[in-house]
């Protein structure tokens, strides 16, 4: 994973809260077996219009929101199902981080697991975003901080492991691998014990 | 020495603990069962594939296909109608992989496959005091035998695979107290419906949910699994209840439990898995069973509840007008009585036995209203079988709804099973999002018996007076005696 320490960008807005899974990246294009190229299907049902062009008023159909990282989002980002898809399509489109007074665990999850930066903010602050999309910010990780168009800085809780994994690119399952003694120790003990009762 | 009294929660993460948490690094989690489907775990796989590594456990992993999967037979050549080449491509990706990592997969040949989350208890691979992740949120099923069962993302799939272990943070913990008898017509997703309106769609989030309380302890393991599976509805990461005799009845016998003694001796270690007297939990909800009546969702999340014989809300909050719009609702209809276009009788929630024969007491003797298409897909091959050897089949066919083969079908509808735009669908699935079923599809979720008397009378219905015989058998003196009601 690339090291993640700043992001500075434009927002895009969109105020509806309880985002679902199934609205980020709809279940009919989870038939693939590749991990690229899901940005093209990213909330497909609001992107298109019923005869499938592509609606205009849409966020991410807007020119000047091409190449924008931070999606600024209505409370409760991401419930639904543990699909890793929705972040994928997410970051396939370019974006860095999400802002919401609310983010569901397992998108959660899954977002820090693909570099994007799940940030949970003060609902007043969030409302206040959600009023004004386009606007920039400046995202540092290292600080836990979002500054605001105004020059305001908003902190943002951030697990310390995250945290390192963002700044300096930690792969995760490496990590996990390199614990391999300590597993098989606990699988050791566990059987044991597992003896122990059987007898 | 006395030790801090515990919950149910600490007792299951405590003893899958392999390192614990630290402010710098969370926990590394030990996994005792790893279920894998065809759509979360080809990149997984290939993340393996890409650094060389074996499946750790391969025995603490098994397999099915249920996502993708057609529900309609193999035509005459032997070929399974796909909804499209890339839905075949991967379930033989699922195939190939499992064969190649030794991991044993339930395929369209073995008499057991189904529905991972209907599987898995059916077969005893669930157990309870064991951590089971899979890569499908409504992995929280298997809580209702007491084992601490949560979805995973695709790169966890990847970590569980490779290591058998996971990273987390150890969540909160939330009580729901359900005590007193449910109403007569009322059921185990009633209750649960009921909970995800009182606590929200993100009352639950960041924690763990332990249901507790009579209500909850009268339930059977089917409802109880009913229950569990829509924890993470309401936003939680799992969902448990603790296991007691009926547990413990439940899994005597099936396959892949310990036999003989062995099981006696996992009863008496199972049996030390309740919270004890005095624990605390982080939050605590309680809930009152007598006030629960058939409930529906109106909107597009689990968390917009209402009883049959109420109103959609006319609030002005603009989540509730978009559903509102969205569903077809004007503010203040009653929702008994709109008219009805598809019924789906399935999904991880409701397409065990006991879901089956509720639909089946409704239809019994009666017809699918003409406007009406009705699906009911059994949850297994052992479902399957279990109901065309009790009749169940034949009910349904009778009444003029589709008979299918098992899978996840119109809960997620990414195998071709779906509703138009545009029509209403009452589903006994788990999801009612905008599109869930299709784009354009308007979702109410509901009990199998809801399902089946809507499909009947081709509009929102309250069930009740479909099950009156059902009913009167169930509180006559003398049970058995059946009333027939025309
Ligand atoms: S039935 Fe629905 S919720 Fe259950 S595993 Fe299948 S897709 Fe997921």
């Amino acid at each position: 994973m690339q090291p993640l320490t700043e992001i500075v960008s434009r927002t895009v807005v969109l105020r509806e809260r309880n985002i679902d899974t199934d609205q980020i990246i709809p279940a009919r294009f989870l038939t693939t077996t590749e991990r690229k190229g899901l940005g093209k299907h990213a909330f497909n049902d609001w992107r298109t219009r019923p005869d499938g062009s592509p609606d205009p008023h849409f966020p991410f159909n807007r020119a000047e929101n091409i190449g924008a990282r931070i999606l600024v989002a209505g409370r409760n980002f991401g419930c639904g199902s543990s699909r890793e898809h929705a972040p994928w399509a997410l970051t396939d489109l370019g974006l860095r981080a999400v802002i919401s007074a609310q983010i569901a665990d397992i998108f959660r999850s899954n977002a820090l697991k693909n570099g994007l930066l799940p940030i949970v903010l003060d609902e007043t602050i969030v409302d206040e975003l959600l009023a004004q999309p386009g606007v920039e910010l400046r995202i540092d990780v290292a600080r836990r901080s979002v500054t605001l168009p105004d020059g305001r800085v908003a902190q943002f809780p951030l697990d310390a492991f995250a945290q390192t994994c963002l700044l300096e690119g930690v792969d995760q399952l490496g990590y996990l691998l390199k614990q391999a003694d300590a597993i098989s120790r606990y699988e050791q003990q566990r059987q044991s014990q597992e003896l122990r009762h059987a007898s | 020495m006395t030790s801090q009294p515990k919950t149910l929660f600490d007792k299951l993460w405590d003893a899958h603990v392999v390192t614990p948490e630290t402010d710098a690094a969370p926990a590394i989690l030990y996994i005792d069962l790893h279920l894998i489907h065809e759509v979360t775990s080809p990149q997984a796989f290939a993340e393996l594939d890409a650094r060389g590594l074996p499946v750790r456990r391969p025995d603490r992993t098994k397999g099915t296909l249920d996502h993708s999967t057609p529900t309609l037979p193999p035509t005459a050549d032997g070929r399974r109608p796909y909804v499209n080449d890339e839905a075949r491509t991967q379930v033989d990706t699922l195939r190939a992989n499992c064969a190649r990592f030794g991991v044993e997969l339930f395929d369209y040949d073995s008499p057991q496959r189904g529905i991972v989350h209907v599987m898995g208890p059916e077969l005893g691979l669930t157990q309870p005091g064991q951590t089971i992740v899979c890569g499908d949120s409504h992995t929280a099923t298997h809580g209702a035998f007491g084992a601490l069962a949560f979805g995973i993302g695709t790169s966890e799939v990847g970590h569980v695979l490779a290591t058998q272990c996971l990273l987390q943070r150890k969540p909160k913990t939330l009580a729901i107290t359900v005590e007193g008898e449910l109403p007569p017509g009322v059921g185990a997703k009633d209750l649960i419906l009921h909970v995800i309106g009182v606590i929200g769609v993100n009352g639950g989030t960041g924690h763990v949910i332990e249901y507790r309380g009579s209500a909850i302890r009268s339930l059977s393991m089917e409802q109880r699994m009913t229950v569990c599976n829509m924890s993470i509805e309401a936003g939680a990461r799992a969902g448990l209840i603790a296991p007691d005799a009926i547990t413990f009845e439940y899994l005597r016998g099936r396959p892949r439990v310990p036999q003989g003694e062995a099981f006696d001796a996992a009863v008496a270690q199972w049996t030390t898995l309740r919270t004890d007297e005095g624990a605390a939990f982080d939050r605590e909800v309680r809930i009152d069973a007598r006030d629960i009546r058939p409930t529906v969702t109106w909107g597009t999340h689990p968390g917009q509840v209402a009883a049959i014989s109420a109103q959609v809300p006319g609030s002005a909050d603009a989540d509730d007008t978009k559903a509102r719009d969205y569903m077809g609702w004007a503010a203040n209809d009653a929702i008994a009585g709109r008219a009805v276009d598809v019924v789906f009788v399935g999904s991880c929630t409701n397409s065990r036995l006991s879901d089956l024969r509720e639909a089946a007491a409704v239809l019994r003797d009666r017809r699918v209203h003409p406007r009406v298409r009705m699906l009911v897909v059994p949850g297994s091959e052992q479902v399957k079988r279990d109901a065309e050897r009790e009749g169940i089949a034949d009910v349904v066919r009778a009444a003029g709804a589709e008979w299918r083969e098992p899978g996840c079908s119109m809960c997620i509808a990414m195998n071709g099973d779906i509703v138009a735009p545009g029509q209403l669908a009452v589903s006994t699935s788990n999801r009612n999002f905008e599109g869930r079923q299709g784009k354009g599809a308007r979702t109410v979720l509901a009990s199998p018996a809801t399902a089946a008397a809507c499909a009947v009378a081709g509009e929102i219905t309250d069930p009740r007076p479909y099950l009156t015989s059902v009913l009167a058998a169930e509180t006559a003196p003398h049970a058995g005696t059946e009333l027939e009601t025309a």
